[in-house]
């Protein structure tokens, strides 16, 4: 009679695999930590939780300062602030994922190479914790929201408002996709981690972050919306300030990157998982 | 054996590390290796001078294991650094994969390779029993269940709320070792961890291990250097060399077996007439050094410092004019560290001669070394005559203490005067 094992341990394979239900088994794991990062975080710093909301307020005015009164870029006759801030929190909110998941293998090496548990709970730990970061930034746009409605600016909320929590969940998807990916590829190349730092910034340049869509020429905007961001702010911004476009064919075609992107991703990270205690 | 009883099977496994360094270590410098070796030039990135790994050059430190465990044995894994013990630790507990074989386990594995992995400072102890709990694959019920126990037994309860790095090494151990120690798993990994906190609680870790494995059915594998917890916790054995199985069975055997592998023959008296010696004089010599003694010793054991007296019998079938005599010491690394010369000892005649020498070891540090003996003089070309050369002929165990912790492989076995300080000062300010 043929026995069955609880598990086999065998030589890295080609056959790619995306071992969910690994992940799903650990679920509390996630959650203990996100529970860490979120009290961890600002212990021992002054201002604590404050910094929350520092670093996308002062983005924000230095924007609205630099390309709104100085540079005199069009905001679709939004309040220049509020416009700056709609696309600040999107983009933070995704570019947090992908730096923090592009260093899963490089920073957790060291408890990696003590024990085995789904490599693939750190990443997704760290996306559901910069969820909270971004909770916190959305209801400081809520408040500035109301006080520039309640003076008089012309904003208004539309029902693409509704659709927002697709919007963060393809933010995290495509952010958490392409950082494994960059992690992965860490474990062997060292430049990568440079890279990401100063490419999320380029990045952020070819996305209407800054640029009003509206500004563009036919051409120009097609370019812009192929960014699969560029979509989600666009939208965003619809939704909650009533100005700008509705690219929804865009969007379609943003999830299906971002879903082929993590897939991949998913199955790169496994496949270094493996071995990577041996290159790193 | 019935299958079902079968914990783990392991089956014909290796492990393989490539020598040398892998990869450049940046993209740029891989892709300049990679266009190089295309168009058959040398590689730009390997350094002058330096041994190249071809690609076939590699390291077995698995080399073929075959073992099976039963369910509830409690197995003891020991062998010299470089065994290979740690890596098939790693491999049961998945932190790197196999390059040949398959491993079946039946049941939960839960690896302790170091406790208090993934605690984290600012958590207070009981967050912490979570967060590890969560780590080792329990689910925070389980965990809830167990608090309460997992606290006893840590002896913190006092301390449990308080952020663990406020904790003293001591009780951070105790508390992360009361984690791993309650457990659900199957099968629970070791790698030393007894070795920590006082003796008190490392008695009570043994019991509890063997309570775990004996009264719970749980397998137990253990990986140590400390014999006398194998004794204590072990029911089986096996003894690892070179990534080779050589032992496995009966733990008192097994420890016999261990500490015979490397073990050298440090006693007094060595007779030298069958030593190891250079190629060219293993037989046929016209003089032979016979023995070497230590005097007044029962086994080759000296202090920094103490001069040793050494006693050298030799035959010799002619004159030798104005001989001398050379001792060189190779340290446990094989590497040739020193030598200490007795120049004209004055002619040797024809027949047996006894020669006492005195031997002064200070300048090597404290370890364990071997001894070679030279018998040379010059002919009257001044050229080098070398008489007889006996490599291997004798070991001896040096021993002191050093005021700094001198690691000998990086450090190296010779210990020069050391420097002396001129002056210190700031020249450049922040």
């Amino acid at each position: 009679m043929e026995k069955k094992w609880t598990a086999v341990i065998e030589p890295k394979k080609n056959n790619f695999e995306l071992k969910l239900d690994e992940v799903w088994e650990y679920r509390d794991l996630i959650g203990l930590f996100v529970k860490r990062d979120f009290a961890t975080r600002y212990k021992q710093t002054i201002l604590g939780p404050a910094w929350y909301i520092i670093q996308p307020l002062f983005v924000t005015i230095v924007q609205t300062i630099v390309f709104g009164n100085m540079a005199k870029l069009p905001t679709d006759g939004v309040p220049e602030f509020l416009f700056y801030m709609a696309g600040n929190i999107a983009w933070i909110y995704f570019s947090t994922c992908l730096s923090n998941t592009s260093n899963t293998f490089t920073g957790n090496a060291g408890i990696f190479g003590k024990i085995y548990f789904p490599r693939l709970t750190t990443p997704i730990a760290n996306v559901i914790s910069a969820l909270l970061n971004f909770a916190i930034q959305f209801v400081m746009f809520l408040g500035f929201f109301v006080y520039f409605a309640l003076s008089g600016a012309d904003i208004h909320i539309t029902w693409v408002a509704a659709l927002t929590p697709l919007m963060i969940l393809e933010l995290a998807i495509l952010g958490m996709g392409c950082g494994i990916i960059i992690s992965s590829l860490t474990t062997k190349y060292r430049d990568l981690q440079v890279m990401v730092t100063f490419g999320i910034q380029l990045w952020m340049y070819f996305s209407p972050v800054i640029i009003a869509s509206s500004s563009l020429s036919p051409a120009g905007y097609t370019a812009l919306m192929l960014n699969p961001v560029s979509p989600v702010i666009e939208l965003m911004r619809y939704g909650w300030l009533g100005s700008g476009t509705t690219p929804f064919l865009f969007w379609g075609i943003s999830w299906i990157v971002s879903i082929v992107v993590l897939i991949i991703g998913i199955m790169i990270f496994n496949r270094v998982e493996k071995t990577f205690m041996d290159t790193v | 054996m019935d299958e079902k009883d079968i914990a783990i099977k392991i089956v014909d496994l290796k492990k393989e590390y490539r020598l040398g360094v892998i990869g450049g270590g940046t993209l740029q410098g891989d892709i300049q290796s990679w266009w190089a070796r295309k168009r058959g030039k040398d590689d730009p990135n390997t350094q002058i001078g330096k041994k190249v790994y071809k690609n076939n050059e590699r390291f077995l430190a698995l080399d073929g294991i075959n073992l099976t465990i039963n369910k509830g044995e409690r197995i003891g894994i020991i062998g010299h650094n470089g065994a290979g013990k740690s890596t098939l630790l790693k491999i049961l507990s998945r932190v790197t994969a196999p390059t040949e074989g398959k491993i079946y386990v039946d049941g939960r594995i839960s690896s302790m390779l170091e406790v208090g992995t993934g605690f984290h400072g600012e958590l207070t102890g009981r967050e912490n029993i979570y967060l590890n709990g969560a780590i080792l694959g329990m689910s925070r019920a389980e965990v809830s269940k167990k608090i309460e126990q997992i606290i006893d037994f840590s002896e913190c309860r006092q301390f449990i709320d308080t952020p663990v790095k406020r904790y003293s090494s001591g009780m951070y151990v105790k508390l992360a070792f009361s984690v791993s120690a309650h457990l659900d798993a199957d099968i629970l990994v070791m790698d030393e961890v007894l070795a920590v906190g006082d003796v008190k609680f490392q008695m009570k870790c043994l019991e509890k291990m063997s309570e775990v494995s004996q009264s719970e059915g749980r397998t137990v594998l253990y990986v140590s250097h400390n014999m006398n917890t194998i004794r204590q916790l072990c029911d089986r054995c096996v003894v690892l060399d070179h990534g080779k199985l050589i032992f496995d069975g009966d733990v008192e055997k097994a420890i016999q077996m261990y500490s015979d592998i490397h073990k050298k023959d440090i006693s007094s008296f060595h007779d030298l007439r069958n030593a190891k010696r250079f190629s060219s004089r293993q037989d046929n010599r016209l003089v032979t050094l016979e023995s070497v003694e230590f005097l007044n010793k029962e086994r080759n054991s000296f202090s920094i410092g103490e001069i040793a007296t050494a006693r050298i019998m030799l035959n010799s079938e002619y004159d030798i004019k104005d001989a001398n005599l050379r001792f060189g010491f190779f340290d446990m690394y094989d590497r040739k560290v020193a030598s200490s010369v007795c120049l004209h000892i004055g002619d040797i005649q024809k027949g047996t001669s006894e020669l006492v020498v005195g031997v002064d070891f200070s300048g090597l540090v404290p370890s364990s070394y071997r001894g070679e003996i030279i018998l040379f003089s010059y002919d009257e070309f001044g050229v080098l005559v070398e008489h007889d050369i006996v490599l291997e002929a004798y070991y001896f165990d040096l021993e002191g203490k050093q005021n700094v912790d001198w690691n000998q492989l990086k450090w190296g076995s010779v210990r020069l005067g050391d420097m002396i300080k001129k002056s210190l000062k700031l020249t450049e300010d922040e």
